[in-house]
């Protein structure tokens, strides 16, 4: 078992580098439409960059903005933000250990966890592999870390341009999350059970939207993928049996 | 809405999210990366991201509720298209997608509904 380089500073910059790439300029847009939201909700600036710099995941941020505007209480809120944001849990567990090959866990790890989000998790699972394990932390560090300052930068350059952008750019910002998040599934399905859980959640999630728009997420990432991790054993074994 | 109120709800929104990434760290550090308990949460976590991802395209909140989802489906298929066509190019891939729906949008196409 290796324990990854504490200081590679040439993986740190490919990193950086990565995350200047396609994923960062999704991310700015992104969180373009957050810094409009805030402008829009009026708890002013300060609070939309605090809330980018140590939230740092999108969907919990939004819901927190709305329900404040709403005036829902402060157990409400909390509350939603933490039902919200349950996925990190299992996609910080899936990561770290690739991330650092095992060993003790360590204040780093802590660190590095705040950087694990939707976007910086689902780049890292496809391209992690194609880094030299050594050099998998400080690559993270790069490219997550980028991607978290260009959400706050972000942040601000929404909350200036609020109300002069244009109905369809509007749009167009809006629809780039979701499109983004898509294609990276589309691109990165193998192996078989990821292709079975994204399939059992794809169609929980919007199936049970309806029904408890609340719990929705969660039993569609807790049903959906136990009912995919048992459908890819099963399949497992009848091959087996066949061959 | 006093101004004290927001920076309450800020300390409590960070908290209750870093919770989820340091529960993740400890729970991580005790489970075998090449067994079936972590193969268990790899499929939770990408049922969980399949189910966001579709939900927002399919039944979206916000400023996409006034597009056709006949718009948005062409448009994630332009974008998956767009994405086979240059070998797996995803900014291209979201370039077409983001393109399609505002230039059906505009253009008043209306497929569903």
């Amino acid at each position: 078992m290796t324990t990854s380089d504490p200081v590679s500073p040439r993986a740190w910059r490919q990193g950086v580098r990565a995350g200047l790439g396609a994923s960062g300029l999704v991310l700015f847009c992104s969180f373009l439409g957050f810094g409009s939201l805030v402008r829009g909700s009026g708890i002013g600036l300060a609070a939309g960059l605090v809330s980018s710099a140590t939230t740092w995941a999108l969907p919990g941020q939004i819901a927190m903005v709305e329900l404040y505007g709403v005036g829902a209480s402060l157990l409400v809120n909390g509350m939603a933000v933490w039902l919200t944001n349950t996925r990190l849990m299992p996609m910080v567990i899936t990561l770290l250990p690739q991330l650092t090959g095992g060993g003790r866990v360590s204040w780093r790890h802590y660190l590095i966890a705040h950087v694990i989000a939707i976007t910086s998790w689902a780049v890292a699972m496809r391209e992690v592999p194609n880094v030299p394990q050594e050099q998998r932390f400080c690559w993270f560090a790069g490219f997550a870390g980028t991607l978290w300052a260009i959400s706050v930068v972000a942040t601000a350059v929404g909350f200036w341009l609020a109300g002069s952008l244009p109905g369809p750019v509007t749009l167009g910002l809006v629809f780039l999350n979701p499109c983004y998040f898509f294609l990276l599934f589309v691109a990165d399905w193998r192996p078989r059970m990821r292709l079975l859980a994204l399939l059992a959640g794809g169609v929980l999630g919007p199936v049970l939207h309806p029904v408890t728009p609340d719990w929705a997420l969660l039993i569609a990432g807790l049903l959906g993928g136990t009912l995919a991790f048992f459908a890819d054993r099963l399949w497992r074994r009848l091959e087996r049996r066949h061959v | 809405m006093s101004d004290a109120s927001i920076w309450l709800t800020l300390l409590v929104a960070g908290l209750v999210t870093y919770f989820w990434r340091w529960l993740g760290v400890l729970v991580g550090g005790r489970i075998d990366p090449n067994g079936p308990l972590f193969e268990w949460v790899g499929c939770v976590a990408y049922a969980l991201l399949a189910g966001l991802t579709v939900r927002m395209i399919v039944l979206p909140i916000g400023p996409l509720q006034a597009t056709d989802l006949g718009c948005r489906l062409l448009a994630v298929a332009a974008g998956a298209a767009a994405l086979q066509a240059s070998r797996g190019n995803i900014a291209a891939g979201v370039g077409a997608g983001v393109a399609v729906l505002i230039g059906l949008t505009m253009a008043g196409l209306r497929l569903w509904g």
